[in-house]
């Protein structure tokens, strides 16, 4: 609860309130991001449980078992996939959390941005690491 | 934008206590939240014990009784009194809800009001709903079409159509659901909230309705629409039982599904 009656923030802003909420309309945009996050999600569930799955069964194997093992095309193909969906289904979510609690326009372009360039980097880190054994 | 703690001129601090006449049996204490922006002292909470046995049932008729006969200054909503006109919307015990449909005996303890949570407060129990009454006209909440209506009579619906606004009509704009949601708070200037959302599909729902289009296209944006996280406080708290939740994602569905 705050008040408004007769206090400064109230006079500053003589705009109507419809204007207000209209504001620069409707930016025609997030179907794409929303859709994106439940796909990747749904996406993840058997490739995360496939993913856990093979690292508990790897225990204490020797390198070049493991090195064969991520070499081999079909683990490779899906441990690209883990690593492209898991890093978009990061970058999806965080954006959205700090669309919510961002106190500025500024911090949340800012922090977004960040979000993204960082998940990308990794990404392509892990996928850098996957290529070069499999390649 | 998110704030967690009250600004300084909004703590709440001790009020007035008001006891029960002599004699009165069955005393339940009622806690009110007070502020009047005349006096220029914080807001407090103001106790009231009222005699049950000399009271309606509901907790508007309590707060009608301290108004008509304990303190005359206690500022509050209502008109109906049969939770139709959606005035007397208010946080009782923790729960946004209509004070006329909310019997005392459900509470148990001391009977905690306050104004609906996070609006700016004009007094008392009164908050300020001008931005959301701005952003229910936002989404036109009114019939489009441009086939002229026949003229020996209404637009007709079969009753299929006319089923599928069964849980939107019923809506009365008391706003208890929008002030109850978290992300309502935080972005309530540019989210247009689960009771707007809610009044939007029920124009997108309409068979009559042709501008079903234009209605999804105003809506498709990050922060009017997709800041629904289905929390789903909005249908825990609606005081008519409806579920403002589904309507938004059905309105997310139609918009994933014109894409395909």
């Amino acid at each position: 609860m705050s008040h408004s009656t007769g206090e400064a923030p109230r006079q500053s802003q003589l705009r109507t309130p419809l204007g207000r909420v209209r504001g620069a309309g409707s930016a025609k945009s997030g179907v794409a991001h929303w859709w994106g996050q439940r796909v990747t999600s749904i996406a993840l569930l058997p490739l995360t449980i496939w993913f856990i799955a093979s690292l508990a069964t790897s225990a204490g194997m020797p390198h070049h078992v493991a090195q064969a093992w991520i070499g081999h095309p079909l683990n490779a193909v899906l441990l690209l996939a883990l690593i492209g969906l898991t890093f978009h289904h990061i970058a999806a979510g965080l954006q959205v959390v700090i669309e919510d609690y961002a106190s500025t326009e500024g911090s949340k372009i800012a922090a977004v941005l960040a979000v993204k360039f960082v998940c990308v980097l990794l990404a392509l880190a892990a996928a850098l690491a996957v290529l070069r054994i499999a390649v | 934008m998110a704030t967690f703690t009250l600004p300084k001129n909004s703590t709440i601090s001790k009020g007035k206590h008001y006891p029960a006449p002599h004699g009165a049996k069955k005393v339940r204490s009622f806690k009110i939240y007070r502020w009047d922006p005349d006096s220029g002292e914080n807001p407090r909470t103001d106790t009231y014990d009222i005699d049950l046995d000399a009271c309606g049932p509901m907790v508007l008729d309590a707060l009608i009784k301290i108004k008509n006969e304990v303190d005359t200054t206690l500022t509050f909503r209502r008109s109906c009194r049969e939770g139709i006109c959606g005035s007397c919307s208010m946080n009782i015990d923790g729960l946004n809800t209509l004070a006329c449909l909310k019997p005392i005996e459900d509470v148990t303890g001391e009977v905690k009001i306050h104004p609906l949570p996070h609006m700016p407060v004009v007094k008392d129990l009164v908050p300020d709903l001008s931005q959301i009454y701005a952003q229910l006209r936002s989404v036109e909440p009114w019939l489009k079409a441009d086939t002229p209506p026949p003229p020996d009579g209404e637009r007709l619906q079969s009753k299929e159509e006319r089923a599928k606004l069964d849980g939107l009509w019923e809506c009365i704009l008391c706003f208890c659901c929008s002030t109850a949601c978290p992300s309502y708070w935080w972005n309530g200037d540019r989210y247009l909230g689960p009771a707007v959302l809610l009044q939007a599909y029920r124009w997108i729902a309409d068979s009559r309705d042709e501008a079903t289009g234009e209605r999804l296209d105003a809506l498709e944006d990050p922060f009017k629409l997709y800041r629904c996280h289905t929390i789903m406080n909005c249908a825990r708290t609606c005081p008519k039982g409806l579920n403002p939740g589904q309507a938004i994602g059905e309105i997310k569905k139609m918009l994933a599904e014109r894409q395909v």
